[in-house]
């Protein structure tokens, strides 16, 4: 049977594309969800509609990184899939169902003449309600799965803990940022002026959820503890949180400053941060602290039939992705769209 | 009472009900992806503005309509965890790199065009956007393929091998693509699909010329839908007779259910209809043709064809939903096919565009191809239990080890979201049809604004600021 097992690491591989993948979910999509986060807030409708056009053209792409995401645990490390899926099963269905009130808001708010508002707040709880499961299975995941043989075997409940209603308030703090900096660099006037404001606001927060989550994650696992406070190990790490705080610094002061654009971008850079820290504290767990990813890999047959394509087809991916952002540069208009 | 909710039937539900609502939507949008290519490519050769009004009409049904089915789809992408993690664990060497495929073949390329097909009229060349929308449509039979692959593969599984510790290995990826099932699934698909697109379309303006309205472009939408009720709606007659031999072949157990057959016999009549009943092990008030089923599936008026007592009672389908959407979706071919038989009729007698009952009868026929679409998923999924992959994995052994509760709840989470979400949808698609194409050149797209109105560079150049 055809395979490269000889010849390349394929769970690792597989593993790094995985991670790649669900993190240009996260930015992707996060700036979209963000929107939707703030949206009922901005200052009029006309705002509204320049917000919602920002992103209109973007966020069934964006989404499709998610399915990139479970599809991809499904076929490259079709146990951790099997085992996550049930022991997350509720906060993945009402994720889902956030997404879809979302969704079908983009197109049905711009067909409704008086329940226009319905969909607006659509869109809206459905953003928070998607952004906030996402935190609180990303709390949950962190905080362990309980594994028998090859399933889980927790209880319905475990998710759902003060912990990850913490990072479920995190993450939506965090895809707020994203948001407003999005709005900052793709509409101007008081739409913009306000989405500066919103930056700024929730900057503050961000930081104090990451400080949280930094500090607890050594003190409730002895194993991360150990990776991130012993020498030499400590001194190769400094830099993640040392270039954390700087880019805090950079994004308080170009927004203050009126710069546009590099906020958006230095926000990414946060959340990669954050990104990078959970993926040292976690490494090598696909399934926390019970399966790693070289346990849960898929037969070596199997990642390599997928792994040939995808070699292929996601830098053609990446370039049509990056034209279709490209059709759509500049700043956003109030008017509908086509 | 609680304690007594069975997992697997509520997840058999929520799938069900889930993959029933979503198969509504990629039946609809693959072949209106392709029938809006075509629009586009008739506009751009011949110029005519009648082509453009039309597409700029069903443009705005198909955001709708593909926003549901990507919402929609990407609940059933989490479902095979979420519900069926055993199924998981033991298939997915196998299964998941084909779904992965769909998603780096297909969905990505649909997202990513589908926004310069909608919202790019201004920005991007008309060749351009020409190209997007058959991107679009190419996207929408990729998609297709991978995951009737998968399905077709489920239904007559090869190319594996069982490990010892239960899990199945891949041995031939080529064996499992193009499983024996797969081309016939496939075609019989994705006729299926232009078909109900056709009779929407048609029925929509046969509806518009019953009451005098948009006659210009009424008569291309029906002219058109009927060209394809003549020619495609008979081959789909014939696809799904060999997709039917082919069952024969592969899975016995489903065609005996179709045929409501219980003895193994020579000579077997064809039940016409009747009313299967699983426990008596009998077709009651069967009307019968003698010797037709030997026929159609031994091409032999005496061959053999096995009843549904040649399998243990734990291995038989449930009987009565197999043979009853069979019928139903047998039904609604033929009467597709009168439908394009009439039209010729009245075509050769010059009043195809003229004949007020036959308007009245292709109005109704429009959610045909759905129905039809539905009862054929029923026959064909229904037909494979108690297995969730033919003869290797039954579907009680598939089930996530999560309890009934949950699972109850989010059932009823699914059926009230969708009631209201996809409830709305129907809602605003009524609404674009109540409006009708607008001839007025100057009107871009959905959101009704008169001239270019994107995302315009003017707005920042005025200030003098270039992003």
């Amino acid at each position: 049977m055809f395979s490269l097992e000889g010849s390349l690491d394929l769970p690792l591989i597989w593993f790094g594309l995985l991670v790649t993948a669900l993190f240009l979910y996260v930015l992707l999509d996060g700036f979209d969800l963000g929107v939707g986060i703030l949206f009922p807030f901005a200052p009029s409708d006309e705002c509204r509609d320049r917000m919602m056009n920002s992103i209109a053209p973007f966020w069934d792409g964006n989404e499709t990184w998610l399915v990139l995401s479970g599809g991809g645990l499904f076929a490259a490390f079709p146990l951790a899939y099997a085992i996550l899926m049930p022991a997350l099963y509720m906060p993945v269905i009402l994720m889902l169902l956030g997404l879809i009130f979302r969704g079908v808001a983009f197109e049905f708010r711009f067909k409704a003449v008086k329940s226009r508002f319905v969909w607006d707040y659509a869109f809206h709880f459905g953003s928070i309600v998607a952004a906030f499961m996402q935190g609180m299975i990303l709390g949950a995941f962190v905080k362990g799965v309980q594994v028998e043989g090859r399933s889980f075997a927790g209880h319905p409940f475990d998710w759902l803990n003060a912990y990850s209603f913490m990072t479920g308030v995190a993450l939506l703090f965090g895809y707020a940022l994203l948001g407003a900096t999005w709005l900052v660099m793709k509409t101007n006037g008081i739409t913009q002026d306000w989405a500066r404001k919103c930056a700024s606001y929730v900057l503050g927060y961000v930081g104090v959820f990451m400080g949280i989550v930094s500090i607890s994650m050594p003190i409730m696992n002895s194993g991360v503890r150990d990776l991130w406070f012993t020498l030499p190990n400590f001194c190769y790490l400094l830099p993640v949180p040392l270039v954390t705080v700087a880019l805090f610094i950079f994004i308080w002061r170009d927004l203050h400053k009126g710069v546009e654009n590099r906020p958006f971008f230095l926000s990414i850079g946060v959340f990669l941060m954050g990104y990078l820290g959970l993926g040292i504290s976690l490494w090598p767990w696909l399934v926390p602290f019970a399966v790693t990813f070289r346990q849960a890999a898929a037969a070596a047959s199997s990642q390599s039939f997928l792994l040939v394509g995808t070699l292929v087809i996601l830098p053609v991916i990446l370039i049509y992705t990056a034209f279709c952002y490209y059709v759509f540069r500049g700043k956003a208009s109030h008017e509908g769209y086509y | 009472m609680i304690e007594h909710l069975d997992p697997v039937l509520l997840s058999r539900i929520q799938f069900a009900f889930t993959l029933s609502f979503h198969i509504f939507f990629p039946a609809f949008t693959i072949g209106l992806a392709s029938w809006l290519a075509v629009l586009e490519w008739r506009w751009l050769k011949t110029g005519n503005t009648v082509y453009a009004a039309i597409y700029r009409m069903w443009v705005k049904i198909f955001a709708v309509t593909f926003g549901m089915g990507v919402v929609s789809g990407v609940v059933m992408s989490f479902q095979f965890g979420t519900n069926w993690s055993a199924f998981s664990d033991k298939a997915g060497n196998i299964l998941g790199p084909l779904l992965g495929y769909e998603v780096l073949t297909a969905f990505f390329l649909e997202a990513s065009f589908l926004g310069v097909m909608l919202f790019g009229w201004n920005r991007v060349s008309r060749g351009m956007h020409f190209a997007a929308t058959v991107i679009v449509a190419v996207g929408t039979l990729i998609s297709a393929f991978w995951i009737l692959s998968a399905n077709s593969w489920m239904q007559t599984p090869q190319g594996f091998r069982i490990a010892e510790n239960g899990l199945l290995y891949p041995t031939n990826w080529l064996q499992i693509v193009f499983s024996p099932s797969f081309p016939y699934r496939f075609v019989h698909m994705i006729t299926a699909a232009y078909l109900t697109t056709a009779f929407v379309a048609g029925g929509i303006g046969a509806f518009y010329l019953w009451g005098g309205r948009h006659i210009r472009e009424a008569r291309v939408m029906l002219g058109m839908a009927m060209i394809m009720a003549i020619f495609v709606a008979p081959m789909q007659l014939l696809f799904g007779d060999r997709h039917g031999l082919n069952t024969f072949i592969h899975q016995p157990a489903k065609v005996a259910a179709i045929e409501g057959l219980w003895e193994t016999q020579r000579g077997a009549p064809l039940n016409l209809f009747g009313w299967p009943d699983q426990k008596e092990e009998t077709t009651k008030h069967a009307v019968e043709i003698p010797k037709l089923s030997s026929l159609i599936l031994t091409h032999d008026l005496n061959g053999e064809v096995k009843g549904l007592k040649a399998w243990p009672k734990d291995q038989r389908p449930p009987v009565l939903w197999v043979f009853w959407s069979f019928r139903v979706m047998v039904g609604i071919g033929i009467l597709m096919i009168l439908t394009g038989v009439t039209a010729l009729v009245l075509f050769f007698k010059k009043r195809l565009f003229e004949t007020k009952w036959f308007q009245y009868w292709c109005a109704a026929m429009t959610p045909a191809g759905f129905a039809a679409v539905l009862a054929g998923w029923f026959v064909t999924e229904i037909g494979r239990q108690p297995y969730i992959i033919q003869g290797v994995m039954r579907t009680a052994e598939a089930v996530s080890p999560v309890q009934g509760i949950p699972i109850a709840i989010s059932i009823g989470a699914f059926v009230i979201t969708y009631a209201v979400v996809f409830g709305a949808g129907g809602y605003y698609i009524i609404k674009l049809v109540r409006i009708g194409p607008e001839t007025e050149a100057d009107v871009y797209g959905s959101h009704g604004v008169k001239g270019p109105a994107l995302i315009t560079d003017l707005v920042s150049e005025e200030e003098g600021q270039h992003v």
